[in-house]
């Protein structure tokens, strides 16, 4: 009874950024994914100092690079290589930091106190900063990149876990559970998980946005991506002294991380709408 | 008795939901004279709380008032404005929460907030009014006030708290004070010590009480009279001792059997206890016709088609139930 | 009948609060000295108001807090301060019915799920029969077969309780804490809830401790009652002595300040009524807890602390007025 009036509120809560994130991500992903039938020209290889440096046209909607190549093919391209960074760091980031946080919340102690530290200190270092280190440990190049992205930024994850599983804690079903035998394990990834999820989803999904920037403004130091493969970032990167010249060498690229990362923030926030645990658990 | 000092009449409170209104409350009418002790009982969810509100001019989006008259003491509040209002509250209508600790403001020490109403409501000055919060909270029983009064809310516990409240409620001595369910959140030795202080000092301050409670033995024992809200209307209203004696609604009498009562298993066994079937109906899901139809052991045709209307009990007494009389 | 579920022997619990930094660290003697017996399919009424030890009491006997002192034989087993339980065998024997039905059911899994769960966790493996037990479950509280895959917001509160209770005995324990389990509910589902669980102790022969402040639900229900009061038993006897002849004035307060409505004069006997609140149970007062607020205090409250002694046959008081009180 109580439904009926829920999920019309639910899809109005959602709403307009919902959709709008979800559109702007989905073009996104749907260009990485068919970059090799809906590029131009191939990223790399056509490189055609004829052509160097034509501003946006018919011929290349984008127009072309220092090298001739087709600045639409190369973003279209770029996408792979932008979007999967973003999403395997912020895996890896999630993994670490719902691990950490679910048994730090759930055990306490001297764990905790250890876990908490970390994150405090993590906190206290400019990610950025910190993924700048190991790159100049491991080296430029995409696996170093997703490394460095993968271990830096976990602390906001944890943080949240941790708090949403302190306040769970205490409830009924947590002591239900462990009263019917349950193992911690077994309790924290069958009760506790499936109730903390939806923060840290919208968690995962800003946090994306921030990998994808990350990996533009390492790429644009030189530490990232490796020249000729095109990356968002190091586009910008190679486009750098001819701002002037040819503007559109810059302002595609950058227009590009500009939407995606406007569309996960977007989407980030109607998530949090709908996944809220008080639009679905609470009683009515 | 002939002006009384509250009279609700025909309280409609509406219910915004997503496009469509629900009537929250509905046809709820009664009477409180000067001095007098009246309850209201209910389940949750059947309006009582939101009753109070209402008199209370507290009502907040998606609840407003939908209809009818609120008059205190002659004089129709029910759309009076804001500041009106602010000057009503604290000085002829006070109240009283279910949790102290929420009501109360935790950064201040509680003998400033007894102050507080001298000052906002009598203008009195700061030293004087300390020392009449002192007197106030001597008067609520509270051990050792001249200590007290620089203690803050999360220093006192529970039934201490509540004393304080009532010191606040009771400070400018309103004609009217609004309990909401005043004990619910305390022990039952420290609820029977409330409860028989707020009787004492409404009666010797002359001060009439509108009790909102679920719980009916509780109320008839402080109020002189009691009515019975089912489903945002009042489904039978008697003076407390005959609500007990001869019970006119199903529902009241359910309510009164359901409950396992003290002493009962001595006198006559362990009997089943009678059970009201069915659950309290949601706003949006009211049955139409009497909304007790779907539980009601004594259910017929008319009880599904048509609500039922008033019908007198002696005493000033009511009952909606279209088998009485 | 007569054989021994639970015995509890001097079961003590103490808690460290406080930081060595600020204030010291003090004792917190939540449960201190219970000597308690609960006899298989009997129901004992533990009667008490907040901070009186009894939900401590409740996860002692569930294995989940250590004892300080004492020993807990639960069925075959023996608990106490270096010996913890066998948390899987524990789970077979001891379960409990909570108060808040709606915190107290995962809100992300189904009844079928709730129910069938645990049953697979203690080995019952086969589908056929983890099915069969969870529908027989299902029916014995009141449940429809359609309801197995709804989530508990489609419930109202009276049926969470029903789920509640279902997963309390799906393992098919031999005693169930029911800790305030009609408080929260509305007043006119409480006695569903009440002739549910008498029904269902019969049927599968259940003990109980049933926990409540509610008299009437305890008088109605118990077999046995105990009163607790600040960490300690005051009084425990059948329950037709403590409501018909309480000898501790404690008890004789609480019963007082039931509001009766059939009885109102009666009711109001100032003298037995208890005065003040409830001390904290870090500062106990000294002698007798409940001396400050005894209508019938003298010196010796103050100096001694009273023991358990007999008024009668099961029949224990621990007031040194046992014998005037009536």
């Amino acid at each position: 009874m109580s439904i009926a009036i829920k999920l019309p509120r639910l899809r109005l809560k959602g709403g307009m950024s919902l959709w709008v994130g979800g559109s702007l991500v989905g073009i996104a992903i749907s260009a990485a994914i068919l970059a090799p039938w809906i590029a131009l020209t191939d990223p790399v290889m056509d490189a055609n100092l004829m052509n160097a440096e034509i501003p946006p046209g018919w011929e290349y909607p984008f127009g072309t690079d220092a090298q001739g190549r087709d600045i639409y093919s190369r973003i279209v391209y770029g996408a792979r290589i932008s979007l999967s960074v973003g999403i395997i760091s912020q895996i890896c980031n999630s993994l670490i930091g719902v691990t950490l946080g679910l048994t730090a919340g759930y055990w306490g102690g001297w764990w905790d106190d250890l876990v908490s530290g970390l994150t405090n200190l993590m906190l206290a270092i400019p990610s950025l900063v910190f993924a700048l280190a190991i790159m100049a440990i491991l080296g430029p190049g995409l696996v170093s990149l997703v490394i460095a992205l993968g271990l830096t930024s976990w602390s906001y994850s944890c943080r949240i876990a941790r708090a949403q599983v302190l306040s769970l804690k205490s409830q009924g079903y947590i002591q239900a559970a462990r009263i019917l035998g349950y193992g911690d394990l077994r309790i924290m990834f069958t009760q506790v998980l499936p109730n903390i999820l939806g923060p840290l989803i919208v968690i995962a999904t800003l946090g994306m946005g921030g990998a994808i920037l990350a990996e533009a403004a390492l790429s644009f130091l030189g530490l990232g991506i490796r020249p000729p493969f095109p990356s968002w970032g190091s586009m910008l990167s190679e486009a750098r002294d001819q701002i002037t010249t040819a503007p559109w060498l810059s302002v595609f690229p950058g227009l590009a991380i500009f939407f995606t990362v406007l569309g996960l923030n977007l989407l980030g926030d109607g998530l949090r709408d709908i996944l809220d645990p008080q639009s679905t658990t609470r009683r009515t | 008795m002939n002006t009384p000092l509250l009279k609700v009449d025909n309280l409609r409170i509406a219910l915004a939901g997503d496009g469509v209104t629900y009537n929250a409350v509905e046809n709820v009418s009664f009477e409180i004279g000067r001095g007098e002790a009246f309850g209201l009982v209910g389940e949750s969810g059947c309006g009582k709380s939101i009753t109070a509100l209402a008199v209370m001019g507290l009502l907040r989006r998606p609840l407003s008032l939908g209809g009818g008259r609120i008059v205190l003491d002659g004089q129709e509040i029910q759309d009076a404005p804001a500041a009106e209002m602010r000057r009503l509250r604290g000085k002829r209508i006070a109240m009283i929460f279910q949790e102290p600790m929420t009501a109360l403001n935790p950064l201040s020490p509680v003998g400033k907030q007894i102050a507080e109403m001298f000052v906002l409501h009598e203008g009195a000055n700061w030293r004087d009014a300390m020392d009449r919060a002192e007197e106030a909270l001597r008067q609520v029983r509270v051990p050792s006030p001249e200590r007290r009064i620089r203690d803050y809310p999360h220093q006192l516990s529970g039934g201490m708290r509540q004393r304080v409240m009532i010191a606040i409620a009771l400070a400018c001595g309103p004609d009217l004070l609004v309990a909401d369910e005043p004990t619910t959140a305390l022990d039952v030795t420290v609820q029977a010590e409330i409860i028989d202080l707020m009787a004492e000092l409404c009666a010797a301050k002359g001060t009439a009480v509108l009790m909102i409670s679920h719980d009916l033995g509780l109320v008839a024992n402080m109020c002189k009279r009691v009515a019975v809200m089912y489903a945002g209307r009042i489904v039978e209203s008697q003076v407390a001792d005959a609500i007990f004696a001869t019970p006119s609604h199903p529902y009241t009498q359910g309510l009164i059997d359901s409950l396992p009562r003290l002493g009962e298993r001595a006198r006559r066994g362990r009997q089943r206890l009678t059970e009201i079937s069915g659950v309290v109906p949601s706003i949006q899901a009211y049955p139409s016709g009497c909304r007790f139809n779907p539980r009601c052991p004594a259910v017929t045709d008319v009880c599904r088609s048509s609500a039922p209307d008033i019908t007198a009990l002696p005493a000033d007494g009511l009952v909606r139930c279209h088998h009485h009389g | 009948m007569a054989e021994s579920l639970l015995t509890l022997d001097d079961l003590a619990v103490h808690f460290m609060v406080g930081s060595a930094f600020a204030g010291g660290v003090k004792t917190l003697k939540a449960v201190d000295g219970v000597t308690l017996e609960v006899k298989a399919g009997e129901c004992l009424g533990l009667v008490g108001e907040s901070g009186c030890g009894k939900s401590t009491l409740a996860l002692a006997i569930m294995g989940l807090l250590l004892p300080t002192r004492g020993l807990i034989h639960v069925d075959s087993q023996q608990i106490s301060g270096s010996t913890p339980p066998d948390r899987m065998a524990m789970a077979r024997t001891v379960q409990m019915v909570f108060q808040d039905p709606y915190a107290s059911l995962n809100p992300r899994q189904t009844v079928r799920r709730t129910l069938a769960d645990p049953l697979r966790l203690h080995g019952v493996n086969d589908k056929a029969e983890v099915e069969a037990r969870v529908m027989d479950m299902m029916a014995k509280v009141g449940l429809r077969p359609e309801h197995a895959d709804r989530y508990p917001h489609e419930f109202s509160g009276g049926q969470r309780q029903r789920i509640g209770i279902a997963r309390a005995l799906i393992l098919k324990p031999k005693l169930v804490i029911c800790d305030e389990p009609v408080s929260a509910l509305d007043v006119s589902i409480r006695a569903q809830i009440i002739n549910l669980l008498l029904e269902l102790k019969d049927e599968m022969g259940l003990a109980y401790i049933m926990i409540s402040h509610d008299l009437g639900v305890v008088e109605h229900v118990s077999d046995r009652v105990a009163v607790m009061y600040l960490g300690r038993i005051v009084e425990q006897g059948g329950w037709q002595e403590i409501f018909e002849d309480p000898r501790h004035p404690y008890t004789r307060a609480l019963i007082a300040a039931i509001p009766d409505p059939f009885h109102r004069a009666a009711a109001t006997i100032a003298k037995t009524k208890a005065k003040g609140e409830i001390a904290s149970a870090l500062n106990p007062p000294p002698g007798c807890h409940f001396n400050p607020r005894c209508p019938m205090k003298a010196d010796v409250c103050v100096a001694d602390a009273p023991f358990l002694g007999t008024v009668g046959p099961g029949h224990l008081a621990a007031c040194h007025f046992r014998d005037r009180v009536s």
